[in-house]
């Protein structure tokens, strides 16, 4: 063997460095200036230079009513969604764990919301939720039910996005659920089925624990990304009517592009990246601990 | 035998409730897209109509189009090369040195909210005259494509079986060049799905390009948005938008069909 080259000898370093070197200019070098720039009362409009402030920015976003109530909502947005994704999803994919015909097409049909552009498709549901043309109070009045307001009204804002929500990324736990159930092994079937027993006790004693882990991380990745969803409640409401559908993020957006607010809009961001980073470290500790 | 037969059609019920309700959206997007304001507005709903063309003339003739079209591309595009050229070394030094610390650092990026990096990169890039620059946005895009091709690749390529590169070592082949020459050819499939995925979500990215691009690399998805605030309720050329901005998307992800659903699923079936 020839003697081995300098890239050969340093290789775990070379070959990743630039990915590395990349991440760090666009992502690690933000969140610190990010973090510097929650400590100053830096307004880009004011024209004022920034100066060190010490936590008073914190104090100012704390006793904002505004951010309280969109870290609520940011909750109730997500866990309305993630909920109800879960568990249609899982339904899903049990129906479709089986062979048919047209299971292939199924799959690509549960695809497509995947990679529809998240902005279009707000706008195509804002045609739906219209007051007074919309599809969504016409199959309302076919059940003889009065109209609703949905995006329209501070209310109904929340739940009327989750079903955006919904309906985007339900394939989604459904794919990765089925996926999981088409690598489960079929041993502990054939000894439950000569043990007699029903649909539900399988599920309940077989399924459901088998699936489990894959089920669980489904719900992470689910439960990460509906935390920050963006385009579809930017792209229908704008955050309203009023502040009513304003998220931790579409505040964030709004201090920083809107209102200039750079210090302000830092402390928004370092509590939302902190609810993401507690969240994702904080599930991934728990399935350690339970080895799921 | 009658049994089986109800089950088959109960079944087949089953399958249109979960089809039906997935498809709504985009036939109705569609089928509005063909229509009059008239029709659009009309109460109870019109499902038959006499189809038209002109929403389309009007997003392509008078909306420039084409133009958003080939800024979405050569952002999508360049974002998914360069990230290609920085990952895949990337991802193969993850699977081979099994660095799990480096894997979590990138990966980080794929969980991060992109608004945590836009008003830095805004500041930055506002001082480098770099706004409303191909350079900025394709910089943007890479932050949404290189930690996917990472994830994608780092599992492909530990599923190659070591003895591949080490047989061409043996024979006196350097490590990279038993990287360029053995593994990125096997590792094609994993490439198309990192590929196919990586442009997917660049193309349909709304909160970078609403921030660091303007009329003149203005893309897509800020292009359709634009359209609902300045047209009002003209619902038939947006819904045409619509259409024309979520039909590569689609067409990609019909050819590519086995590897989107790979990539999509992989990471959270191997736990």
């Amino acid at each position: 063997m020839a003697k081995s080259s300098f890239i050969e000898r340093h290789f775990r370093i070379i070959f990743p460095l630039p990915a590395v070197l990349f991440i760090v200019v666009m992502m690690l070098f933000p969140v610190v200036y990010t973090l510097f720039l929650s400590f100053t009362n830096w307004n880009l409009t004011s024209g004022m230079p920034l100066s060190l402030v010490g936590f008073k920015s914190y104090a100012r976003v704390l006793r904002e009513p505004r951010f309280l109530e969109a870290i609520g909502r940011t909750f109730s947005f997500t866990a309305i969604a993630v909920v109800v994704e879960t568990v249609l999803g899982l339904a899903v994919a049990l129906l479709l764990n089986r062979e048919f015909k047209g299971k292939s097409m199924m799959k690509l049909i549960l695809l497509l919301p995947l990679v529809a552009t998240p902005v279009a498709i707000g706008i195509v549901w804002n045609l739906f939720f219209d007051p007074t043309i919309g599809l969504a109070n016409y199959a309302l009045s076919l059940f003889g039910l009065p109209r609703a307001a949905w995006v329209s009204s501070a209310r109904s804002v929340i739940p009327s996005l989750a079903l955006v929500d919904i309906w985007q990324w339900t394939p989604m736990i459904a794919l990765i659920v089925l996926a999981g159930l088409a690598g489960l092994s079929q041993e502990p079937y054939e000894s439950a089925k000569v043990d007699g027993a029903n649909a539900f006790q399988i599920f309940r004693k077989i399924t459901l624990p088998m699936i489990s882990p894959t089920l669980l991380t489904a719900m992470i990745l689910r439960t990460v990304d509906a935390l920050k969803t963006y385009d579809i409640i930017y792209a229908m409401t704008g955050g309203g009517p009023g502040y009513s559908s304003e998220t931790l993020n579409v505040m964030a957006y709004k201090y920083s592009f809107e209102y200039f607010r750079m210090g302000q809009s830092s402390v928004i961001l370092v509590f939302l990246f902190l609810l993401v980073l507690a969240f994702s470290l904080g599930i991934m500790a728990l399935r350690k601990r339970f080895e799921l | 035998m009658r049994t089986s037969a109800t089950k088959r059609i109960l079944f087949f019920l089953l399958m249109l409730c979960i089809a039906v309700p997935v498809l709504f959206p985009f036939l109705w997007m569609l089928s509005s897209s063909f229509k009059t304001q008239v029709d659009i507005v009309a109460w109870p709903p019109r499902i038959i109509f006499s189809p038209i063309i002109d929403n389309y003339i009007r997003v392509f003739a008078e909306q420039n189009f084409l133009r958003y079209f080939k800024n979405s591309l050569i952002v999508g595009l360049c974002a998914v090369g360069f990230s290609l050229l920085l990952g895949l070394p990337a991802a193969y030094s993850i699977a081979r040195f099994k660095q799990k610390k480096l894997s979590v650092f990138i990966l980080v990026a794929r969980l991060m909210p992109g608004i945590s990096f836009l008003m830095p990169w805004y500041i930055i890039f506002s001082r480098l005259r770099l706004m409303d620059s191909y350079v900025a946005l394709i910089l943007s895009h890479m932050l949404i494509a290189l930690p996917i091709v990472v994830w994608i690749m780092s599992s492909y390529f530990e599923s190659i079986p070591l003895e591949m590169e080490e047989s061409a070592m043996v024979d006196g082949a350097t490590r990279q060049k038993a990287f360029l020459s053995i593994i990125l050819p096997i590792a094609t499939p994993g490439i198309v799905t990192s590929i196919t995925l990586s442009f997917i979500f660049s193309w349909n990215n709304f909160m970078f390009s609403q921030v660091l691009s303007m009329e003149k690399t203005k893309t897509l998805p800020i292009a359709v948005y634009n359209f609902v605030s300045y047209a009002e309720v003209d619902w038939g050329a947006v819904m045409a938008a619509a259409v024309a901005i979520m039909t590569p998307a689609i067409i990609l992800t019909m050819i590519f069909q086995k590897y989107v659903v790979k990539g999509l699923t992989m990471g959270a079936v191997k736990g």
